[in-house]
């Protein structure tokens, strides 16, 4: 299922600002690849650009290729919709559907897409509310709005959205940062699992969640304000957190700048 | 107002420390509103004044700067300007309300008079204007009718155009679309009405029928809808079309599915708004529904009547009865709307984001 990413010259636009400039990387499949770097840099935009998301904020473009294993997301005749099957995501605030209840959040993009038994789509939500450790907490209120479950339940739910329609890329935007520090936890161990089945991209402002979830980690940095964001440097995580290749790295991490 | 104070505050209590000033009794905001209102009919009578209109202004006016005067006197010039605006509110309340208040009263027991099942199950047929008896009924069956065939019509085209504006349009084709909504939210409803009568009965020579009315009806409800079901979709957070979006639905769905079933509450009640404005529309309906004292039930031929219409005949009659009918008309209009209105309500409740666990 998990698919490797292989970014090359990638520029995305907002209007005429150019927001990130010509990033190459490449994202290996059952894997967690982190983003960090300053605010502003790109990171977001980057993320973005991988399903195609990029495109929904008005005035946005993006230059360049993506290729999800042999084929190119930005190649002639790609269905953004079917890309963004394939590439799930989990956005910074939490955002369930206020109009549906645990069960149909959890269903909806199975039920948007096209029409299953009953069964089956109980099934399917069983098991991706248990592969988002909150099937234990929420097995006895499935029809209970799910707006009314605290911050990180809502956020965990929001995953288990993202994983009931079986995506083969997880991009996580920021996914512990309206979450106190026992909601992150359980959010990481999950990262963990999921990484089994899923290749994961996860942007982040916390350093130390960086070092624990992410097997490589990817630096950005942008060399002033309102230039674009540039890819400084994507290495093995304990390559970037002991002996970076590029200063900047080193000094960002240590807290020195940024 | 004071809650927190512990103790209940004493007349005119004196600062125990730099945290504390003096206050005054909770009373007196009572207290001052009952002198000026003495204030007000005292000036009344003194002056010779007939309308009450004039005392109650007296009364308002003297509240507002009573309050003003004895909070600046105890309680310092920050307190006084905090009474001075919750004073002002209050007056401005009662003076919105008061209008209301007297609408609702004189409605109700003028039309009361004459307003029985009797008068809601029969029409005019056979009963001379001038003489008592009679009823509304072929005139609720009008409004109920081109009502409903107006909303029919102008609701989804508005809806439609709102969803057009907020999720798909940008460029010049939605702002010259929301231009000329903007310009026929300004439309008098007689100019509506003059222009389905050239087109529609001159030019196409129908006669005058419910359907006539029910366009010119749409025309006026058309751009109340667009604005409010507009400002609804705007308040649909982005993040939800995003969460769609990322799942992999086409906008279409999501649109359909996320963004109007989050929305919908808003949405009914301004439908509900739009539905509430034309029922009191009277001028398009004299053009094009012509009025008739019998019962027709067919909306698409033959002269219908409607509740504003049977009021201003009733009235234009001036005989007691006929304007005995006219205020039961007016009321069952009034209670019309009112109860479109709950059921608006009721539905945006039962409809809206629960957030409860």
């Amino acid at each position: 299922m998990a698919k490797r990413i292989d970014v090359s010259g990638l520029s995305a636009y907002y209007g005429n600002h150019k927001a990130i400039d010509d990033i190459s990387m490449t994202v290996e499949p059952r894997s967690v690849t982190a983003f960090i770097g300053p605010s502003g840099c790109g990171k977001s935009t980057f993320l973005r650009t991988l399903n195609r998301m990029h495109e929904v904020t008005p005035g946005g473009r993006v230059e360049g290729k993506v290729m999800l294993d042999d084929e190119n997301l930005y190649g002639s005749g790609v269905d953004p919709v079917a890309v963004r099957r394939t590439v799930g995501m989990v956005f910074q605030r939490p955002n369930p559907f206020p109009t549906m209840s645990i069960f149909d959040n959890v269903a909806a993009g199975l039920r948007l897409n096209g029409s299953y038994k009953k069964a089956e789509l109980a099934e399917i939500v069983e098991r991706s509310l248990k592969g988002a450790n909150l099937w234990n907490e929420v097995k006895d209120r499935l029809n209970k709005p799910g707006s009314g479950l605290s911050g990180g339940q809502q956020q965990r739910l929001c995953i288990a959205r993202a994983i009931a329609v079986e995506p083969d890329v997880l991009l996580m935007d920021e996914p512990c940062s309206a979450l106190d520090p026992i909601s992150t936890l359980a959010i990481e161990d999950l990262i963990g699992e999921l990484k089994e089945r899923f290749t994961i991209v996860i942007v982040t402002h916390n350093m130390q969640q960086a070092a624990r979830v992410s097997d490589r980690t990817a630096f950005f940095n942008l060399a002033a304000v309102g230039q674009p964001g540039k890819l400084i440097e994507l290495d093995d995580t304990e390559r970037i957190f002991s002996n970076p290749s590029v200063q900047a790295t080193e000094d960002y991490i240590s807290g020195r700048f940024g | 107002m004071s809650h927190a104070v512990q103790e209940r505050p004493v007349a005119f209590a004196k600062p125990r420390g730099p945290l504390s000033h003096a206050r005054l009794p909770r009373w007196t905001p009572l207290a001052v509103a009952a002198g000026s209102i003495a204030a007000g009919v005292g000036i009344g009578l003194a002056a010779g004044w007939h309308s009450k209109v004039q005392w109650g202004l007296v009364a308002a006016l003297v509240f507002v700067l009573a309050t003003y005067a004895i909070t600046t006197k105890v309680e310092g010039s920050r307190q006084a300007k905090d009474r001075i605006a919750t004073s002002l509110v209050w007056v401005c309340f009662v003076l919105a309300v008061v209008p209301l208040l007297s609408l609702a009263w004189v409605t109700i027991s003028k039309g009361m008079e004459v307003l029985d099942v009797y008068f809601l199950t029969h029409s005019m047929n056979g009963v001379l204007d001038v003489e008592a008896g009679g009823g509304v009924y072929h005139a609720l069956l009008g409004t109920i009718e081109q009502v409903g065939i107006a909303t029919v019509i102008a609701a989804p085209i508005g809806l439609l155009t709102a969803v057009y504006l907020v999720e798909y349009g940008n460029g010049k084709l939605a702002k010259a679309v929301t231009f000329f909504v903007d310009v026929m939210t300004g439309i008098p409803s007689i100019v509506a009405g003059l222009f389905i009568l050239s087109t529609w009965t001159l030019m196409l020579d129908f006669g005058p029928s419910g359907f006539a009315g029910a366009m010119a009806l749409a025309i006026l409800m058309m751009p109340v809808v667009v604005r409010s079901t507009e400002e609804m979709l705007k308040l649909v957070p982005n993040e939800l079309r995003e969460a769609s979006l990322a799942l992999g639905v086409p906008k279409w769905r999501t649109i359909l599915k996320v963004v109007l079933p989050t929305a919908i509450g808003g949405i009914t009640t301004g439908v509900m708004l739009a539905v509430a404005r034309i029922t009191g529309e009277t001028a398009p309906v004299l053009l094009l529904v012509f009025g008739t004292k019998l019962i027709n039930p067919n909306p698409f031929e033959g002269a219908q009547s409607s509740l504003p219409l049977y009021v201003y005949e009733q009235y234009a009659v001036g005989t007691d009865a006929a304007v005995a009918r006219a205020w039961a008309a007016a009321l069952v209009l009034i209670a019309f709307v009112m109860i479109l209105n709950l059921v608006a309500r009721g539905i945006a409740r039962w409809k809206a984001p629960k957030t409860g666990r």
